[in-house]
């Protein structure tokens, strides 16, 4: 025999396919994998996914789309990041188009120096990027009903992951002198509702910081271009987008959606308000409902972990319905109120399997499960539902939601 | 500048750099009317429940339907009684703790596809109609700045403090940010 060298691309894979052990590919498929001989597409300015990427938001249908929410594809997202063109959506009354050269933050009410701010003025200061993950009061509402989400889009998407950059407020509340006596900051954006909610002044003196940024270029518009109030740890509607007003006062504002709206009613009749933190919780996206495991063989079984109130310290594991659990292990760096994507290497083996993960942040809380949440809150509190979601993999490697 | 950036704590220094400007009444005018549950912020004028019964039928009632029983947008009475109940029913009547609140969101917010159409006068009608659908007020009642922080809400006091971490081990003891 001859020694013979690639000499072509084909050559390549066709031995690559042969040392693998695999069957050879058959010249029409290596034909399909080859460089083709016309040119691509040339350079371009702003750039587009491949057209053979589906990965969309969902949203129910509705007569007044202007208000409503579209989910993450968290099933399709890999790493720790969601693209600013899948996060998450929830407006109240459209998403407004606003001129950056046009739009002012204004800061008044309790403070000697009411403040009038451009853009260019904000953008001047010092910066702070921060990598956080954004969820929504109402994320998870579905799970609080014996019926549960059947996927992990319509049940766990309505959180994302960004690179958030923009200007300290403690800053800009130090430039405006807050007064004596003033204790809340009423936020306000400039969508047709002009979203309103009150803020407690500690946690805009803590680590509130006003956005611009998001993932390395400016804030998309539905997510508040072209300045969005961002509050660390807390429910995506109390981030206020499109912000335009900061006004300091003395008590909160009982706004329509801080009472009406985003208050978690318990079994009492009494309703829990100003329950702004997300609390830690975490979800597998492979595999997850709607998706099939192939066949029996090793898996990797991976997920996503967070926490509003810090790092996420551990994530276990259950492939047997909850009786036993296996740490995950963590992809590092571990960053504060960020996802934390956890992974598990798996033997299917055929046998049905009920799978589920739990999340341990730094406070030591651990992720509770849905019974243990529904015996304290009752199951018509719509907010704030961060407990385990379990999927069942059956014999045929068909994936579903687990009806409780 | 650098070096001075980072020696000195900025947040320490005020003003700044006078960075931005000082607001104008104009600007501080041109934002939503915020009003507070004692009534600050709001606005001159008054409204009757006659008055916001025909301004509900020409403005409202095509999403909210003709007696504000709920279409496109929620229903707007009912529901007293139900909140400790397996189904509660969360309106305006049975659930929000202050009157202040629906003038300030339906000045802000209604309607929906034409939001900030109101005058003041129709929001405190709006505002009397909608609180007259409820039995909270009387049909003579007028609602003007004085009247409406006077209302009390049926479920006033149904508001509590979050109490959370309620759930799990150790969960009493963790300390709240
Ligand atoms: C085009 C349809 C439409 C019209 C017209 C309309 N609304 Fe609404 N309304 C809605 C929708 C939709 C919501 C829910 C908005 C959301 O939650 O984001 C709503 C919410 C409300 C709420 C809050 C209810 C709650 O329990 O939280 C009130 C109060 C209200 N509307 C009053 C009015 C009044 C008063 C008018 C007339 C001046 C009006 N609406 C006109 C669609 C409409």
């Amino acid at each position: 025999m001859k020694p013979s060298f690639p000499t072509s691309r084909r050559d390549i894979l066709r031995m690559g396919a042969a040392a693998m052990g695999g069957t050879l590919l058959s010249e029409q498929e290596a034909l399909a994998l080859d460089t083709p001989g016309t040119l691509g597409a040339p350079l371009g300015p702003y750039g587009d996914r491949s057209p053979f990427e589906k990965a969309v938001r969902w949203r129910r249908e509705s007569k007044t789309p202007e208000t409503g929410s579209s989910f993450t594809p968290l099933q399709d997202s890999v790493g720790t990041l969601t693209p600013s063109s899948l996060h998450y959506e929830r407006h109240h009354s459209g998403i407004p188009t606003i001129d950056p050269a046009r739009h002012r933050l204004v800061i008044h009410g309790m403070v000697d120096r009411p403040l009038s701010l451009s853009m260019a003025d904000i953008r001047r200061l010092p910066s702070v990027t921060r990598t956080m993950v954004l969820e929504c009061g109402g994320n998870s509402a579905s799970e609080w009903a014996a019926t549960t989400a059947p996927d992990v889009q319509r049940s766990f998407g309505l959180a994302s992951c960004s690179e958030w950059t923009g200007v300290s407020l403690p800053l800009l509340l130090a430039e405006a002198r807050v007064r004596p006596g003033a204790s809340w900051v009423i936020a306000e954006g400039a969508d047709a509702c002009r979203m309103e909610r009150s803020i407690p002044l500690a946690k805009a003196l803590d680590d509130a910081f006003l956005a611009y940024g998001q993932n390395g270029e400016a804030l998309r518009p539905a997510q508040g271009y072209p300045l969005r109030l961002r509050l660390p740890g807390w429910e995506g509607n109390a981030n206020v987008k499109w912000l335009h007003s900061l006004k300091l006062t003395d008590q909160p504002y009982m706004a329509r959606d801080e009472t009406s709206k985003y208050s978690d009613l318990m079994p009492d009749g009494k309703a829990r308000i100003f329950s702004y933190r997300m609390e830690a919780k975490s979800v597998i996206t492979f595999p997850s409902g709607g998706q099939t495991v192939p066949g029996p063989g090793v898996y990797e079984l991976t997920g996503l972990a967070w926490s509003g109130l810090g790092r996420i310290e551990r994530v276990e594991i259950t492939t047997d319905g909850g009786k036993t659990w296996t740490n995950a292990k963590l992809q590092e760096p571990r960053l504060p109120i960020a996802f934390t994507r956890f992974r598990l290497p798996w033997r299917f083996d055929g046998r049905e399997a009920v799978i589920a993960s739990r999340a341990t942040d730094e406070t030591g809380y651990l992720q509770p499960s849905r019974e243990a949440l529904v015996a304290v809150r009752g199951t018509n509190s719509v907010y704030h539902f961060n407990g385990m979601k379990f999927w069942r993999v059956r014999a045929d490697g068909a994936v579903s939601n687990v009806e409780v | 500048m650098v070096a001075l950036w980072g020696a000195v704590p900025l947040a320490a220094q005020s003003p700044l750099s006078g960075v931005g400007r000082t607001a104008t009444p104009e600007e501080i005018r041109g934002l939503g009317l915020a009003i507070g549950p004692d009534g600050s912020g709001l606005p001159e004028g008054s409204g009757t429940v006659a008055a916001g019964r025909e301004l509900f039928a020409t403005h409202c009632s095509r999403c909210h339907g003709p007696k504000g029983e709920g279409e496109v947008g929620p229903a707007l009475l009912g529901g007293q009684g139900t909140l400790a109940t397996a189904k509660p029913f969360k309106t305006v009547g049975s659930f929000w703790p202050y009157a202040t609140t629906l003038w300030d969101y339906i000045n802000r917010a209604m309607p929906f596809d034409k939001p900030g159409l109101l005058k003041p006068p129709e929001v405190y009608a709006a505002v009397a109609f909608i609180l007259n659908l409820n039995g909270i007020i009387g049909d003579g009642a007028v609602m003007d700045a004085s009247s409406l922080p006077k209302v009390k809400m049926p479920n006033r006091d149904g508001f509590v403090a979050d109490t959370r971490p309620d759930v799990g081990p150790g969960a009493p003891s963790r300390p709240q940010p």
